[in-house]
């Protein structure tokens, strides 16, 4: 080491290839003036650096050291379509940044992020706070994205996937929903591709009074392609949101989760799997406010790490000084498969009001020999009993879906995980 | 079938010697109850001849139809046919007791080269044998054990032995806890498997079982020894006089 260097802060090469990818693309990026500037905003912010540990939010991720590469956008990839994980789902495509154009669903209005960009029609450009990264390189990039108002009162019965789809290169997508009152609506997000990349996605959804969303991320990205998700929400009174993420791919994953339960007696489910192989590092990052009285939430993390890889969960839970009557429930579980895997965890309760019911609980634990013997002494393999044992405790979080065919649908994908890396 | 020699074991952990030089020698179709007193290292030598890693032998073999075992992992052995019914059956949540029913009588098909078992035809055997030792199938929808009494726990044991059709069967005092109708229903169980070609080792305590399931030789193990060898009327001397004047005596 050069103890003796002397060298003013310099861009890392990932920061440069923004900063000068930025330049090379800004004529090309859809919307108004007011989109113009907000894009700007966010670049100049950029420039400035990208957050390192010493950021209390990206503490177990230390972007500028993560982020080692930045693959400029090529226009001339091409992404093949991909079945969706629903069988039956209606598919909203975006390719390498790019929305096809959108089936007709009824009792759904959808609009391309391009053109509300253009009219100027996407409000949420703005980052969250200072720390938020992602959205800032969101806004800035974003191409576009599927829009969609689900009308008051709609049951919607077909699921609808969103892709972001890339084989290598940049995308950054965004996806908005808003769920009108008393309605209903399950949707996919679905972040895949192949390659070196680096892909961004933000979504916002609105679940007005009474509404109920299932949102389900299903990530599987491929271990080249750095993977930058923001998943923000605000409910309504007595709305219902479960949200269930599945990581299961990635070299880089940040996934942050924002909620607002800002209506009240509103109830929000987080269900979470990370399959982590590898050598990814993956962060889970949520902040949630119980911002209204009698508000429910659980959140509920099982975590399977094996070879390098190394695995984050942030859960924050604020519960603002009006909000009684609260009661939020956090868990996060991993099993560990190797002795190189890591997990690191870091629950916060933050309580402003008094009659609330709190709690959260993480444990770290390898695979139990004695229930291995059992199973071997029963003649099932090594690599078979594992597996058994793994699924068993990942399955308890996607069981409580409670709805078979996605039951069904999501223990294919952790099959499929399995035959890969069990 | 089975020729234990000279055998030593010891907890990996601490290197605690628990088997201190035990011979015993169990033929095709024969019936061998072990007794001794609590400690005395009958579960432990049921784990060894299992498999089970918390376990080092550091002298002596464990012979199986003339090979030596030790250097085959639990699975392994299963697959040649050796089947332990545990004293303490683990639960194992999450896996559905017919999923790892489905598993396990699969492994043991395809280590014997026979296809596998399609869902009806599983089922079928499945309900057949759990008719038979008065088990009701719902429970078989739960995880594996989980919330079983301790007379479901073992009857779950011996249900898994029935699928499994092992060669050498080692009951670790499949008796306790079970009440006496219970105990008739395993018992009979366990005799409808007795054949020419299957040797059953019977840990026990207590002399009930064998009335059940009558033994052709009786052992009786102490601080990790086989101590005394008889017949069935060895059972009946301890339940009489009790293990110390026969620990005593071999000391
Ligand atoms: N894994 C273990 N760790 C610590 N002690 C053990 C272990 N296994 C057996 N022992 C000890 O070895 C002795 C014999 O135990 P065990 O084989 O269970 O006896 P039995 O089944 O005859 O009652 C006991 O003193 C027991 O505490
Ligand atoms: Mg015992």
């Amino acid at each position: 080491m050069n103890v003796h260097a002397t060298t003013t802060p310099t861009r890392t090469a990932a920061e440069q290839a923004l900063v000068d990818g930025f330049a090379a693309r800004v004529s090309d990026f859809p919307g108004d003036a007011a989109t113009v500037s907000a894009r700007d905003e966010a670049v100049e912010r950029l420039k400035a650096g990208l957050p390192t540990r010493k950021v209390e939010a990206w503490h177990y991720t230390d972007l500028r050291r993560l982020l080692a590469k930045v693959p400029p956008h090529d226009p001339t990839a091409g992404v093949e379509p991909l079945a969706p994980v629903l069988p039956d789902s209606a598919i909203l495509a975006v390719r390498n940044g790019i929305a096809e154009a959108a089936p007709a669903i009824e009792g759904i209005e959808i609009v391309r992020v391009a053109e509300a960009l253009a009219e100027g029609r996407m409000a949420s450009l703005a980052p969250l706070d200072g720390d938020d990264v992602v959205t800032r390189l969101n806004t800035a990039f974003v191409t576009d994205g599927f829009d969609l108002l689900v009308a008051e009162g709609q049951d919607i019965a077909t699921s609808l996937e969103l892709q972001n789809l890339h084989a290598g290169g940049q995308v950054h997508a965004r996806f908005g929903l808003k769920a009108g009152r008393g309605s209903t609506v399950t949707v996919v997000e679905r972040q895949a591709g192949t390659g070196e990349a680096l892909s961004s996605s933000v979504s916002e959804v609105t679940v007005e009074d009474d509404a109920s969303v299932r949102w389900l991320i299903v990530q599987e990205q491929d271990a080249g392609t750095s993977h930058m998700a923001q998943f923000r929400a605000r409910l309504g009174r007595n709305a219902r949101l479960t949200l269930f993420i599945m990581n299961a791919g990635g070299r880089l994953v940040r996934q942050e989760v924002r909620v607002d339960q800002s209506g009240e007696g509103s109830d929000f489910q987080l269900r979470g799997v990370n399959l982590l192989a590898g050598e990814g590092h993956t962060d889970v990052t949520m902040v949630l406010d119980h911002s209204a009285p009698h508000t429910t939430s659980t959140e509920l993390l099982r975590n399977v790490a094996t070879d390098r890889a190394h695995g984050v969960f942030q859960g924050q839970i604020r519960v603002d000084r009006i909000a009684q009557k609260t009661d939020a429930r956090m868990a996060c579980n991993t099993l560990l498969l190797s002795d190189d895997a890591e997990f690191s965890t870091k629950p916060e309760l933050e309580i402003f009001a008094d009659d609330v019911a709190c709690g959260h609980g993480a444990t770290v634990t390898e695979i139990d020999h004695d229930h291995l013997f059992y199973l071997m002494a029963r003649g099932v393999d090594e690599k078979t009993a594992r597996g058994l044992l793994v699924k068993a405790f990942l399955r308890e979080v996607v069981e409580e879906l409670d709805d078979e065919p996605v039951v069904e649908a999501l223990e294919a994908k952790l099959d499929q995980w399995f035959a890969e890396h069990g | 079938m089975l020729e234990i020699k000279n055998l030593h074991a010891r907890i990996a952990e601490d290197g605690t010697e628990i088997i201190r030089g035990l011979d015993l020698t169990v033929k095709a179709g024969e019936v061998a109850a072990i007794m001794g007193p609590n400690g005395s290292g009958k579960s432990t030598l049921s784990y060894v001849l299992a498999g089970r890693e918390d376990y080092e032998v550091t002298e002596g073999d464990i012979l199986y139809n003339g090979e030596s075992i030790l250097d085959l992992d639990p699975a392994e052995r299963s697959a040649r046919g050796i089947f332990l019914a545990f004293q303490y059956p683990m639960e194992i949540p999450g896996v559905a007791t017919m999923e790892f029913l489905k598993v396990a009588i699969n492994a043991q098909r395809r280590a014997r080269g026979e296809p596998e078992l399609k869902v009806p035809d599983l089922i079928k055997k499945v309900r057949e044998a759990s008719g038979s030792l008065d088990m009701d199938m719902a429970m078989l929808k739960r995880p594996l054990n989980v919330g079983f009494s301790g007379g479901e726990k073992k009857r779950a044991e011996i249900l898994q032995m029935k699928l499994l059709e092992p060669k050498l069967c080692v009951l670790d005092e499949t008796d306790s806890g079970l009440d006496i109708d219970a105990l008739k229903i395993v018992a009979d169980g366990v005799n409808a498997l007795r054949s020419p070609d299957r040797a059953f080792v019977v840990i026990t305590h207590y002399q009930r079982l064998l009335e059940h399931i009558v033994p052709d030789t009786v052992h009786v193990l102490s601080r990790g020894r086989i101590v005394k060898s008889g017949d069935k009327s060895l059972a009946l001397e301890l339940e009489r006089g009790g293990y110390a004047g026969i620990v005593g005596e071999a000391a």
